[in-house]
């Protein structure tokens, strides 16, 4: 038995081991974006001064719902922990790091679903 | 803070007022920046699908806008800002995978993304305007 306490103990906390998963998700949703945004820009280029019809015929097939689905909860990943990681460096106010980095992820999230529903909305038609 | 409980006055780093401006280090702000403008520029993407699937007419009204003056320019700026930001980030994924630390590699991918960003969004821009 050792006779040092080990930190763990005494914070009543143990390593979460899971240290690198937001650095992680931050390459995982960037090596993601590059060919989805890339695919997006193209689209976009395409559908310059598309008519109503011409863009929702677009978005109604499944393969493009999907992508655009997948782009936007890749890009607002992405952009809840880059954002993290800016306030973390620069607001040195733990309170009201948190604060601002709750409130962001709380207007990312309802952009995100907004956004989504938006997509589904226009694949099936509503 | 000291055993007897005052402020310990410790040395510290130099900041960026002290530095020499080099290209990485400009690219590295604008890496940020660019991705703050891109996290704000969302709201252009959202305000697009919104409009979209609002009807034929909220569609229109969102197109006229994104064609207009400011719409156009709000479009330059998150083109650039996202082709800098995407060539940017390949280059930091070579470098998470161990590659191109060497101080010449380093100034030439900086040269090269500022290159590549400014090029594609002047491509991308005369590409859309003629399919305009």
């Amino acid at each position: 038995m050792s006779i040092r306490t080990p930190l763990a103990i005494a914070r009543n906390h143990g390593a979460a081991k899971d240290g690198v998963h937001h650095w992680w998700m931050q390459r995982l949703t960037a090596l993601a974006l590059v060919p989805l945004s890339l695919w997006f820009v193209i689209s976009i280029i395409s559908m310059a001064g598309a008519s109503y019809e011409r863009f929702t015929g677009w978005v109604s097939s499944p393969l493009v719902a999907a992508l655009l689905i997948a782009l936007l909860v890749a890009t607002f990943y992405h952009a809840a922990i880059g954002l993290q990681v800016i306030y973390e460096d620069y607001i040195s106010n733990h309170l009201r790091r948190r604060i601002i980095d709750v409130v962001t992820k709380f207007i990312l999230t309802l952009l995100a679903l907004v956004s989504i529903i938006a997509v589904v909305g226009l694949a099936v038609g509503v | 803070m000291a055993a007897d409980g005052r402020a310990t006055s410790r040395p510290v780093s130099p900041h960026i007022t002290v530095y020499r401006w080099q290209i990485n280090s400009v690219l590295s702000i604008l890496h940020r920046a660019t991705g703050i403008a891109l996290a704000v520029g969302t709201l252009l993407l959202v305000y697009w699908l919104v409009s979209a699937a609002a009807g034929p007419d909220a569609y229109r009204s969102a197109q006229g806008f994104i064609g207009s003056f400011v719409g156009q320019l709000l479009l330059i700026g998150w083109a650039w800002s996202l082709f800098f930001h995407l060539c940017n980030g390949i280059r930091h994924l070579v470098w998470d995978a161990g590659y191109g630390f060497e101080l010449s590699t380093m100034t030439r991918s900086s040269m090269i993304v500022v290159a590549a960003a400014s090029g594609l969004t002047v491509i991308a821009f005369i590409i859309g305007w003629i399919v305009w």
